[in-house]
């Protein structure tokens, strides 16, 4: 029991390789244990989402207000299950994961309560995965971008965790090419916290408080390829607007995007979130080809087809003007433009809207002729009859046949699309449009207030 | 029986096997027969001054033996059984134990020392023997000399067993009265004066109020001052003990005598026998680790526990406390580093430098550079040695701007000198020091690398030439290689350096572990471990050497297992191999596994890794277990749901390792394993869950098993519920209870003690993960309705330990997960109760507004879970 011979070690290490294998076990089944534990908070709220079995099936044509359907939350995004598929399939699969805006073809209401308005950088709009300690970036027709290390979330090997770790996050991105920076536009998951069924209010206030946390946004390292930046966001009033509008942002402006504040994180096209251009704010207004020119005809087969009146039931009322503006463009085949359409077993061409819209139908022949098939990309000229409207809704459409789309396409064009193109050319929407809705909801509002405060 | 227990005793310590088993037999039987009345005999045989000595001793020792065991259960049952005998017996066993202190014997007086701290330590709690201490006391003043030597040396012996307030201050300031003055120059006797003070050693702790007393600490100090010069060494020595203990104990009360501790170490360093002058260098070295500890925590901006400032004692003390120190590096001993067991003044001395220069940081490089500078070339070996261990010391604690330059200019001296010095000594610690700058200096993230491709390949051929050199030598060369792979684990893989001689390492490594004499000075080890570091740090490129090493590491293990007959020291060999071997294919299934591409590979290799891996059960060693069940954890992980082919001959290692009480390692790393089988076979680990569960809960209810088990157990109740979901049914009726209680055991902590505050921690964090496990197995199931009746008692535990306000981040985490957990299963069911809770208030509130991250992202899942809930 006398004091002890006290000794120090001496030219030891102060860890012993077992003590570190020991610790790294503990380590990743600490990693594990949290990732199944995050696993199931995710698959609970999926399974959550997926109790309206709609979600999947094909909307009922009888069904006038696709507005519900709109509201269903997209199925989980599991990264883990899709990391298994192979080329085709993966690019497949992944490409039907991101939000896409529709183009706004009308003002939507309330715009300045409900609605955040942003300038959307020019770039390519791919979604960042970072898992398993690499960071992946991926276009919109699902091929890889980028894979580099980053500092979000196992985004990059790190000492301890050594690869371990199945936590994910995923974002939805524009890369910005001058500056080699992702700019953040939106956010899908954050260490395997799952936010599709969070507002985009929620998801801007999470997005805005994690991403400058993990470090992303600093400059370019080794374990940190590429900057991360997010955007100012603004509430669609006056200010926002402007700032949005004419704001000096670090990057090229390509449009403004319209997020509605409750709307879910949907795949596919939502009418929730809205994309709108001018020549101010977007060198891209117009349809270019790859030289960024604008194309010209080149005519090969014109067939002229009738929208079927029958089809009008499935354009959902949102995608449509609230005024009587719209039936005064009738198309004058003044320019040209292109419009991408997917064919269907019965001939049909539709866009990528959800319920699809159908622009017209090919006659079998010619698909067998032309050595087609269902389910093909193809691309159409607007012929000199251009679009017309009947009672706000799609009426006839002059469309010229010119041939199969480029490849790396995924999609046909939205309805909203094809008519925004067609407003710009001829009646376009402007900031002024805007402004003035703003201006008039406000008094709207202003004058409800004044009830209620007398009241 | 009285008449007979001398033999008894003497026999028992026979050289003849036979008769020294039938005695101790016959003491067996004779303790089981009358517990009281063997051991009144044993106290009347140690207190009887006509018997031999050996067989009082042996009784003292026996005595002892009933009363205390290292096994906590164990202990506790002895003292219960003391407890619980007669008042009078005890009464008569004490009487004799302090008659036994007066023996003229020495070895009777100094057991009985022994066994009466051993009572004292169950009774003064308890105040069942209030008159000991006042009894000693008196014995202080009597003649002869020896009595006063052995009760100072009970005194000494109670203060180490009980704790500081089972003594009341009266009696304290008592004790120490006496120790201090039996340690004066004026004492006689110096057995007395050494019993004294080896006394105020113990009786430090109790010290506090007198430490604050100036006088009464100013009384102390001289005395252990004047101790130091006593004539006898062993008395020098334990009193620089006291001053290493009032070090640590009495850190902030030290300034006003640090100039004058300094100079009586400073010439016991110079001057005194190697025992003394180790204790000198020891005070320094325990100085150092206050002060680190303490300007850490300054460093971690932590205002709560920061109390005691710091001195600099360091600091002042710098510009004579170097030159001192490196005075001791001339001191080494010949062959030093071929003796696992060696401890002298040159190894103390470079130790403290290095903790020196980890508490002052870059002010101590101009002091060591000129002594390094001017002995580096010296002829002499000594000088040399000195010098190279002194840079070595220095290189953890100083800037890298400070030191990076010095390194540059250092290495290309380091690496001709480990090949081209004639002196193994100077080699094996220029090798040591080649490792120190790899570990401290060089990472791949530094702005200036020390380690650059003009330089890369020369080291590494340096130090794989190195790696033939004789075994202690060619052990640190390993260690160097181990850091300077370690350096580049956090780099883009695809970058590293090292790919270019990734083959040339392996081989060389390999060949080191074939050497004949890798047995010698941890070689073996160092070249296993190293090789562990080398695969970690392989890349896609260098994967497929990795896998061509498998059936390499294989084999070797088969060979351990052949059933040859062997002597307990090869046996002792082979198990330790064993251990290094399966750790190593343990690093190589985590590393491959972790990569679909070479996974596929290595799997195919699988089974025979598994089949050799249950083998290496049969062996009696616990750390070749433990290797082995970490390593088929990681093989599970990586196999995913097809391990369950290996699960009907794996089961029951499986719960022997549950059942291995004596070697709780073994228990904890195979109830992790369980958990990673869950996380890998899912539903398909169902019908094991009946054996395992069973086995899980026998643990819990044990007191043989390690408490530090049992919070990872609660844990594993998760990761099966997580993995089986709603048939964890069956259980709950047995788990929940044993949650419940823990529950309730880890509301408040567990203790004052801070290891209590973090075992009480790690008791909560199992108990939630076992609840956040269960809600989520549940989730979706109609039998979630079963989870209902204990949601009160889930809640109320959430606010019982945010009421504590002592949870650590990663409980406050886990809890706040379970208020989740719980509103996204139950949903509505749960509604009301969780708005009634405090939880989903005042705690969520404070867990979303949390710093850390990981808090602040389960408390807006938590959030998200419990709106849905109560908007149904």
């Amino acid at each position: 029991m006398a004091p002890s011979d006290h000794r120090r070690p001496y030219k030891r290490p102060a860890i012993s390789d077992q003590q570190r294998r020991r610790d790294h076990s503990l380590l990743r089944q600490a990693q594990n244990r949290l990732d199944a534990q995050q696993r199931a908070r995710c698959l609970a709220s999926s399974i959550l989402s997926l109790e309206n079995p709609e979600t999947d099936s094909v909307p009922d044509l009888d069904s006038t207000t696709g507005q519900e359907q709109s509201e269903v939350p997209p199925k989980e995004f599991d990264v883990r299950q899709a990391s298994k598929l192979r080329g085709v399939e993966a690019r497949r699969w992944f490409a039907r994961q991101l939000m896409l805006p529709e183009w706004m073809i009308d003002v939507p209401d309330r715009l300045s309560r409900d609605w955040y308005v942003f300038a959307r950088p020019a770039g390519k709009r791919c979604f960042v995965v970072s898992s398993n300690g690499a960071t992946v970036s991926r276009l919109r027709n699902g091929s890889i971008l980028h894979r580099f290390p980053s500092a979000l979330p196992s985004g990059s090997r790190s000492r301890d965790a050594s690869g371990t770790s199945q936590s994910y996050s995923i974002m939805d991105c524009i890369f910005h090419e001058p500056d080699q920076t992702y700019y953040v536009i939106d956010i899908l998951c954050w260490r395997g916290y799952s936010l599709y069924d969070c507002s985009a209010e929620f998801r801007f206030f999470w997005l805005n408080s994690k991403l400058a946390e993990s470090g992303a946004c600093g400059p370019p390292s080794q374990y940190h390829r590429y900057r991360f930046s997010l955007i100012p966001v603004y509430n669609c009033d006056h200010n926002g607007l402007s700032a949005a509008y004419m704001g000096a942002v670090p990057y090229v402006k390509d449009g403004l995007l319209f997020y509605n504040k409750e709307a879910k994180y949907q795949t596919g096209n939502t009418p929730l979130a809205l994309v709108w251009k001018d020549e101010n704010c977007s060198q891209y207004v117009i349809d270019t080809d790859n030289q960024g020119n604008i194309p010209i005809q080149q005519q090969e087969h014109k067939i002229s087809i009738d929208c079927l009146s029958k089809e009008r039931d499935k354009m959902r009322s949102i995608y449509l003007p609230n005024s009587d503006i719209l039936s005064l463009y009738i198309w004058n085949a003044n320019r040209m433009k292109w419009v991408v359409l997917e064919l269907q077993d019965d001939g049909k061409l539709n866009t990528s809207d959800d319920p699809p819209v159908a622009f017209g139908c090919l006659d079998s022949d010619f698909v067998h002729k032309s050595g087609l098939h269902s389910g093909n990309l193809l691309r159409f000229s607007i012929g000199d009859n251009g679009l017309s409207f009947m009672e706000e809704r799609l009426d006839k459409a002059d469309l010229c046949y010119i041939g199969k789309s480029n490849r790396a396409r995924a999609f046909a064009d939205s309805y909203s699309k094809i008519v925004f193109q067609h407003m710009v050319r001829h009646s376009p929407l402007k900031m002024d449009d805007f402004l003035s809705s703003i201006t008039s909801s406000d008094d709207q509002e202003n004058q409800l207030n004044d009830i209620e405060m007398t009241g | 029986m009285a008449m007979e227990i001398t033999q008894i005793l003497l026999n028992a310590q026979a050289v003849d096997g036979g008769v020294r088993k039938h005695a101790e037999d016959n003491l067996k039987q004779f303790q089981g027969q009358n517990l009281p009345s063997f051991l009144l005999s044993l106290a009347v045989e140690l207190a009887n001054d006509e018997k031999p000595v050996e067989s009082r001793k042996l009784a003292g020792l026996i005595l002892k033996n009933t009363l205390d065991a290292k096994e906590q259960h164990r202990k506790y049952e002895l003292v219960q059984r003391w407890l619980a005998l007669e008042v009078a017996v005890k009464a008569q066993i004490k009487a004799c134990l302090m008659k036994a202190l007066s023996s003229p014997a020495n070895d009777a007086r100094s057991t009985a020392s022994q066994v009466i701290a051993k009572v004292a330590g169950i009774e003064l709690p308890l105040k069942h023997w209030p008159e000991l201490v006042g009894t000693l006391l008196s014995n202080i003043h009597q003649l002869p000399a020896h009595t006063k030597q052995a009760t100072l040396e009970t005194l000494g012996y109670i203060c180490e067993e009980v704790s500081a307030d089972a003594v009341d201050q009266d009696h304290v300031n008592k004790i120490l009265t006496a120790v201090v003055q039996g340690m004066n120059s004026s004492e006689a006797s110096n057995d007395v004066r050494l019993a004294a003070t080896r006394a105020l050693y113990n009786a430090l702790g109790f010290a506090q109020a007198n430490f604050s007393n100036d006088t009464e600490r100013d009384y102390i100090m001289r005395v252990a001052c004047e101790a130091t010069l006593s004539p006898e060494v062993k008395i020098r020595q334990a009193a620089f003990e006291c001053f290493v203990a009032i070090s640590s104990t009495y850190y902030e009360k030290l300034a006003p005598y640090i100039q004058d501790i300094f100079n009586i170490t400073a010439k016991a360093v110079k001057e005194d026998e190697e025992p003394v002058a180790l204790q000198a260098i020891e005070f320094w070295s325990s100085i150092c680790d206050e002060e680190i500890d303490i300007l850490e925590g300054y460093g971690a901006d932590s205002s709560a526990d920061s109390d005691i400032p710091c001195f600099y004692f360091i600091k002042q003390a710098l510009p004579v406390l170097v030159p001192m120190l490196l005075e001791t590096l001339l001191k080494q001993e010949e062959d030093q580093d071929q003796d696992e067991g060696a401890w002298n003044i040159a190894m103390a001395g470079g130790t403290c430098l290095g903790l020196v220069a980890q508490t002052v940081g870059d002010e101590i490089v101009p002091l060591v550079m000129p002594f390094i500078e001017g002995n580096i070339a010296r002829p002499d070996w000594r000088q040399r040695e000195a010098a190279t261990y002194a840079f070595g010391s220095i290189l953890e604690g100083p800037s890298p701007e400070k030191l990076v330059p010095i390194v540059r200019i250092a290495l290309n001296f380091m690496l001709t000198a480990l090949i081209k010095d004639p002196s193994n000594h100077v080699k094996d610690t220029t090798a040591w020091t080649l490792g120190r700058m790899f570990e401290f200096l060089h990472d791949s993230t530094l702005d200036s690398p020390i380690i650059t491709p003009s330089n890369c390949q020369e080291i590494i051929t340096v130090l794989m030439q190195s790696m033939k050199d004789v075994p202690n030598v060619a052990e640190k060369a390993c260690g160097a290689l181990y850091f300077l792979a370690r350096g580049y684990e956090d780099m883009d893989p695809s970058a590293s350096p090292l790919i270019p001689y990734f083959q040339d390492i392996l081989q060389a490594l390999y060949a080191v572990t074939h050497r004949e004499d890798a047995g010698e000075s941890r070689l073996q080890t160092a070249a296993y471990e190293t090789l562990n570091e080398v695969v970690r740090c392989s890349t896609d490129e260098t994967s497929p050497l990795v896998i061509q090493l498998v059936p390499h590491i294989m084999t070797e293990l088969h060979q351990t297992l052949d059933g040859q007959k062997l002597s307990s020291d090869e046996r002792e060999k082979k198990n330790e191999l064993q251990g290094l071997l399966c750790g190593c294919l343990q690093v190589i299934v985590q590393k491959l596994g972790s990569s679909e591409a070479t996974k596929y590979v290595f799997l195919q290799c699988a089974d025979q890794m598994m089949s050799l891996f249950l083998r290496v059960f049969s062996s009696k060693s616990a750390t070749a277990h433990e290797e082995a069940m970490l390593a088929i954890g990681a093989l599970a992980y990586a196999v995913g749901s097809s391990f369950d082919k290996y699960m009907p001959e794996f089961y029951r290692y499986l719960e022997s390792g549950l059942q291995n009480f004596d070697d709780y390692q073994v228990c904890t790393i195979t109830v992790g394993v369980v958990g990673d089988l869950c996380r890998a076979l899912e539903d398909k680990i169902f019908p094991y869950c009946d054996g395992i569960m069973t086995q899980l809960l026998k643990d819990l209810s044990s007191n043989q098993l390690h408490r530090s088990v049992k919070a990872p157990i609660f844990s594993c109740f998760g990761d099966i519920a997580l993995a089986i979901g709603e048939n964890f049914d069956k259980y709950l009726i047995y788990a929940m209870p044993a949650l419940q209680s823990a529950a309730e055991l880890s509301s408040h902590t567990l203790g004052a003690v801070d290891d209590m505050t973090d075992y009480t921690n790690s008791l909560r964090n199992g108990v939630l993960e076992a609840y956040s496990g269960i809600f989520q197995g549940f989730k979706g199931s109609p039998k979630t309705q079963l989870l209902v009746p204990y949601a009160p008692h889930v809640l109320q535990f959430l606010d019982s330990i945010y009421a504590a306000k002592d949870m650590d981040d990663m409980v406050m985490k886990t809890a706040i997960g379970v208020l989740g957990d719980l509103a996204d299963t139950l949903g509505f069911s749960a509604a009301p109760l969780i708005q009634n809770s405090i939880s989903s208030k005042e705690f969520l509130r404070e867990c979303l507004s949390a710093d850390d991250s990981m808090i602040k992202e389960s408390a807006e899942w938590a959030k998200m879970a419990i709106d849905r809930a109560i908007s149904f």
